[in-house]
């Protein structure tokens, strides 16, 4: 976990404040709408369609016990008794009053949390693996690379007004788990031929509008200079990214427009030219950090479990990952239940997930990009009890990765920009699955869907994705199959005309129809639509 | 027909211009007709209401209803969360969205 120093806890409860007499001024007329509405956006304050929503950071998503406890209680005190878990790794409340939003932030910065850079023109919250420090085939943990990126990163007087918002990711293993090539930049470190550990540079990625899969710039800069090809790379970007038209202001556009290899000159200029500044932090620094995220105490237990109950062993298949201390697993903690709301947790689910955290894995939690939980180093022997809690309490849907497993955005339920709703059809879609048996038959099969093109619901990276337009005032449903946004990347194709909104569920049953018939062995959705193309699916679909 | 509708300053809570106050209750709305912006402006100046704007709607069964589906989920809340919307226990209050 990261620890706040002395600084950094200094220079949040100043930040609370601050906000406090922003907001008194604002209630006091002392500051129009216009005025106060930049102030409230850097501090994650959005007036979205129903109320105020407020978006907190979750450093890479992860989290410990105390934290978790604070968000429920936050949801009790200042919400409406839930929160909705983002595929940005963070959380967000949406019913929160202007009256009580510092009093929130100061209740938030009490267990080192706070909501600063979740909007705005900066960079975002940094996102990693969410099995970071658990998974088997990771080169090293991540996250400590995370962390001096959001230590850098955090009030950053250059890139407090960039052309428009950044997202930084970070991985270190083959497996790509955090869509690392569809941010602004991914880093993933990696090892060069001597065995010395760097990191590989992928700059202009993004979804939205104009969904990119960012090219990789350099395949290897030295860890110690990981800070300065960093600023490298942003002040490239400050510089030179559209400000004068918002749809054009992301780094993608930059990098699409200039070339990735002119783009990579400059940066490379820049470079050489800020290695000589001495910006760097030492790599003791890094090392420090390092033991912030030191290994807890694993114990060898047994590696293996009584799966007598099938719909243990089930959930034992489906839901958890191999880790690397062979006693343990990551268990991953649904919040998709069928036709319940992806992402979505009650105050009492939050706080039963904390306790479980605490009782079950060293007291660490992990928010998924997936808008899961992941309680990251479970003792194999502990599973049964695990899920005797998690089933009781409706957290135990057996359904990772699976076509029940649905991201999906707020939508038109929640979201003003939004053009259609999308969790009713994320609901509609997992009762349909549920009820005609073929989700496992399916196997892995990722959907995805936005509430509009802004794409927060990655529906250009599932193998099958669905985007919500507004047709004449009517909500309707375009088909995009092939994407993914792990380490095989793809962008989905739309496959023709859109469909209603019971529509758009019977062709995503009619293409997974079409795989079916059409697998091969051993093929997932995403393998068989790659070997076959669109068109077997466009003919089923509008024959 | 024009209502205007905006957000309780201090709550949020979206509310609708009753010819003298603000409700947050749709079926309390007036047409604003061609006055919306200048009701919009002196409310917003008074804060009495926050980022006011003007929608088109009309009569449905003798109640102001407005023409755009985001519109009428603001009205009344959100669809996947029947508990949280205005007058819960009444689903019959809810035909008229989608
Ligand atoms: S994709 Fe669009 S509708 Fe969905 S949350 Fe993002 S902005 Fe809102």
């Amino acid at each position: 976990m990261y620890l706040y120093d002395k600084y950094d806890q200094a220079m949040v409860d100043a930040r609370v404040e601050e906000f406090r007499d922003q907001a008194r001024r604002r209630l006091e007329g002392k500051l129009t709408e216009d005025q106060f509405k930049p102030l409230r956006l850097m501090n994650g304050l959005y007036l979205q369609l129903h109320a105020y929503m407020l978006r907190v950071a979750i450093p890479y998503g992860t989290l410990n016990g105390a934290q978790m406890h604070a968000l429920a209680d936050i949801a009790d005190k200042y919400d409406r008794g839930y929160g909705h878990f983002t595929t940005r790794q963070n959380i967000q409340y949406n019913w929160i009053k202007l009256e009580e939003a510092a009093d929130l932030l100061s209740d938030l910065a009490k267990v080192e949390m706070h909501a600063i850079q979740t909007s705005g023109n900066c960079i975002r919250n940094i996102s990693s693996d969410h099995f970071a420090g658990a998974a088997a085939d990771e080169l090293v943990d991540p996250r400590p690379y995370a962390e001096l990126l959001r230590q850098w990163s955090s009030f950053h007087p250059e890139f407090s007004y960039l052309p428009r918002k950044f997202k930084i990711a970070v991985i270190a293993s083959d497996k790509d788990r955090a869509a690392m090539r569809l941010h602004d930049i991914g880093i993933r470190i990696v090892q060069n031929e001597a065995g010395e550990p760097g990191a590989a540079f992928y700059v202009g990625g993004g979804m939205g509008r104009t969904p990119m899969i960012a090219p990789c710039i350099r395949e290897f800069v030295p860890l110690d200079q990981l800070v300065t090809y960093s600023e490298a790379c942003l002040r490239v970007y400050n510089r030179y990214g559209r400000r004068d038209n918002k749809y054009k202001a992301r780094i993608k556009i930059l990098v699409h427009e200039l070339g990735a290899e002119e783009y990579t000159r400059q940066v490379e200029e820049e470079f050489a030219h800020l290695q000589q500044q001495g910006i760097e932090p030492p790599l003791a620094e890094l090392e420090r950090l390092k033991t912030y995220f030191a290994d807890p105490p694993f114990d060898d237990g047994p590696k293996t479990v009584d799966r007598s109950d099938p719909d243990f062993a089930l959930w034992v298949d489906r839901n958890t990952i191999r880790h690397k201390h062979d006693a343990h697993v990551s268990a991953v903690i649904s919040l998709k239940p069928i036709g319940g709301i992806p992402g979505d947790a009650s105050a009492d689910q939050m706080h039963l997930m904390a306790e479980l955290a605490k009782q079950y894995s060293f007291d660490e939690l992990r928010v998924m990009h997936t808008q899961n939980i992941v309680l990251p180093h479970v003792r194999i022997a502990d599973l049964p009890a695990l899920w005797a809690r998690l089933d009781e309490a409706g957290l135990g849907a057996p359904n990772l990765d699976t076509i029940e497993d649905i991201i999906a955005c707020p939508g038109l339920d929640y979201c003003s920009l939004a053009n259609a709703r999308s969790i009713p059809v994320a609901q509609k879609i997992s009762e349909r699955f549920s009820a005609n048996g073929k989700t496992a038959a399916l196997g892995e099969l990722k959907l995805k869907i936005s509430g509009c093109i802004n794409a927060c619901g990655h529906h250009h990276a599932g193998h099958i994705g669905i985007l919500g337009v507004d047709k004449k005032g009517v909500e309707n449903y375009q088909l995009l199959l092939g994407g993914s946004e792990a380490e095989d990347v793809a962008l989905g194709k739309i496959t023709g005309p859109g469909f209603s909104e019971d529509g758009i569920v019977d062709a995503v049953e009619t293409a997974a129809d079409v795989y079916l018939r059409e697998r091969s062995d051993g093929e997932r959705f995403l393998d068989t639509y790659r070997r076959i193309g669109i068109d077997p699916f466009k003919e089923a679909l509008y024959g | 027909m024009k209502l205007l509708t905006g957000n309780d300053l201090k709550t949020g809570a979206v509310t609708w211009w009753t010819g003298h106050d603000w409700s947050i209750h749709i079926e309390d709305a007036i047409n604003a007709g061609d006055r919306a912006d200048e009701i919009a402006r002196r409310e917003e100046a008074a804060r009495r209401v926050n980022a006011p704007y003007a929608v088109d709607a009309e009569q449905r069964d003798g109640k102001p209803r407005p023409l755009h589906i985001k519109e009428r989920i603001r009205a009344l809340g959100p669809t996947v969360r029947p508990d949280l919307t205005l007058k819960p226990a009444d689903p019959d209050h809810r035909e008229w969205v989608i």
